[in-house]
């Protein structure tokens, strides 16, 4: 595998499992590179931790990711689904540590 | 029942720019916001952020910008429904329009103007079994009338400042008042924090810290509501209201059935004068969607000057516009 491409595994809101590949040298966040791969994610806010669109559920790797701000968990906690593996996706910028990692979109849709 | 030429669904800085340019062409608008306040994402997103891409105000926050662009527009006297959702549009045999909200409130007018942005906020509901079924027989989600809480016993949950600013104040009012959240702390303001934690400590708050809820029951009207602790126990808390305070989201609604053509939670307009499919009715700002749109402040400001143009014909039908400069007429109200 390339050096600065790593595996997420992402788990979507209806249950269906995908590989992605993402790029650790391209300063995108983790929402980004969702929205880039055509899933649905509506981030509200364009990733300034403030409308908690971008929710996901961390599902492997939580602990080799950096620790989540203030502003973050004060988002967090307004979520009624929000639990202790919850980040928001548009303030996580995935390193090749974080290879592995395994991801379920939560954040909530427009209809 | 409520007679203006425009009605304005969405009082965000789109909606408000709208008054402004209606109103130098001698259109009267009222307008109707779900939201208690107006300003739309700016007031209720992001107020203390400040703004670098408007003309004229090298920088600004959101809240300021709301503020300034209702003394501009204050000349021109709008009329405001608040705390409403409009659910309901009615055309007329003449062309015109009945607009219908939520709550009831009635507007006849010659042109509806849809700034609705991101659509109606909307509070964030919890996933629970048989939520929707005790909307409105225990559930709500907003305080609108303390008083309605007298001497009940109260359940909110939530760990946001206004959680903790409803679970203080209800504490001289309700019989008994819980508070549930899913974390061991309050993130929200340190006092609010501070506050709640004294009350519980007097027995004045029943504080479920680190707790789940689970489900809600009743017979009919609401009894109790079900939390679960970390040590996966059940416990039950009698509650008359159960108030869940998650925020708001926006939720495009009432508006994608008005037989609008909607792409991507967006409508479809012209850009010739952002007319939609239905004559008499434009849609401004974030709402729309067209080759090349971006959703900005400023293009929202651009669409509502020349959506007013081609509404003045509905208006005024016998009167013919010619384009003047503001400053040859000055602003001159009704
Ligand atoms: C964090 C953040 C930062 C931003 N920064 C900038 C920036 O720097 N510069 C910039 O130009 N833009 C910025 N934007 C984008 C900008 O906020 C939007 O372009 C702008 O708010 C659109 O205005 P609007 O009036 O069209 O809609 P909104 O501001 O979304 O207002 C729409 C209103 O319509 C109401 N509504 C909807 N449906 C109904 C209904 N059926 N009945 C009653 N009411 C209804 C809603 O309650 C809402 O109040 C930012 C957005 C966010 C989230
Ligand atoms: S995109 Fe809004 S919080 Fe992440």
């Amino acid at each position: 595998m390339d050096d600065n491409l790593i595996n997420v595994t992402v788990i979507d809101r209806d249950g269906t499992e995908n590989i992605l590949e993402v790029p650790t040298d391209i300063n995108l966040s983790l929402m980004e590179i969702l929205k880039a791969s055509e899933y649905e994610i509506l981030a509200t806010c364009g990733g300034m931790a403030l409308c908690a669109t971008c929710h996901v559920e961390v599902i492997e790797g939580l602990d080799l990711l950096a620790s989540a701000s203030d502003q973050e968990l004060d988002m967090l906690d307004t979520l009624p689904d929000a639990d202790d593996q919850s980040r928001l996706a548009c303030q996580l910028y995935l390193q090749n540590c974080n290879n592995g990692m395994k991801i379920k979109i939560k954040g909530a849709l427009q209809s | 029942m409520i007679n203006t030429d425009i009605c304005i669904i969405g009082a965000g800085p789109v909606g408000l720019f709208a008054v402004f340019e209606a109103g130098l062409l001698k259109m009267r608008c009222h307008l109707i916001d779900v939201l208690p306040q107006v300003g739309g994402q700016l007031s209720e997103i992001y107020p203390h952020k400040p703004i670098y891409d408007i003309p004229g105000y090298p920088s600004i926050t959101a809240q300021e910008l709301i503020d300034k662009q209702l003394e501009q527009i204050k000349p021109f006297d709008p009329t405001f429904t608040l705390g409403e959702r409009v659910e309901q549009i009615t055309r007329q045999d003449d062309g015109s329009f009945i607009v219908t909200t939520n709550e009831h409130t009635i507007v006849h007018t010659q042109v509806i103007v849809i700034a609705g942005g991101l659509g109606c906020f909307e509070p964030r509901k919890p996933e629970i079994p048989n939520l929707h079924l005790f909307e409105g027989k225990g559930v709500d989600y907003m305080v609108k009338d303390p008083a309605k809480y007298r001497d009940k016993k109260i359940v909110i949950a939530g760990g946001g400042d206004s959680a903790l600013d409803w679970a203080f104040h209800l504490v001289d009012i309700a019989q008994q008042v819980t508070l549930i959240h899913r974390s061991d702390s309050f993130r929200g303001a340190p006092d609010s924090a501070e506050k709640v934690f004294k009350l519980a400590q007097q027995g004045k708050i029943n504080l479920l810290l680190s707790h789940n809820l689970t489900n809600i029951h009743g017979n009919g009207y609401l009894s109790h509501v079900e939390t679960t602790n970390k040590e996966k126990e059940v416990i039950a808390t009698d509650a008359d209201y159960f108030i869940p305070l998650y925020g708001l989201t926006p939720k495009l609604g009432p508006i994608a059935d008005w037989g609008l053509n909607i792409d991507k939670n967006a409508i479809a307009v012209d850009t010739f004068d952002y007319s939609t499919n239905i004559e008499r009715i434009y849609a401004i700002g974030d709402i729309n969607t067209y080759p090349g749109k971006l959703k900005l402040i400023l293009c929202g400001y651009h669409e509502a000057a020349l959506m007013c143009q081609s509404a003045f014909k509905f208006v005024y039908p016998d009167q013919k516009l010619t384009f003047k400069y503001t400053t040859v007429n000055g602003i001159n109200t009704f």
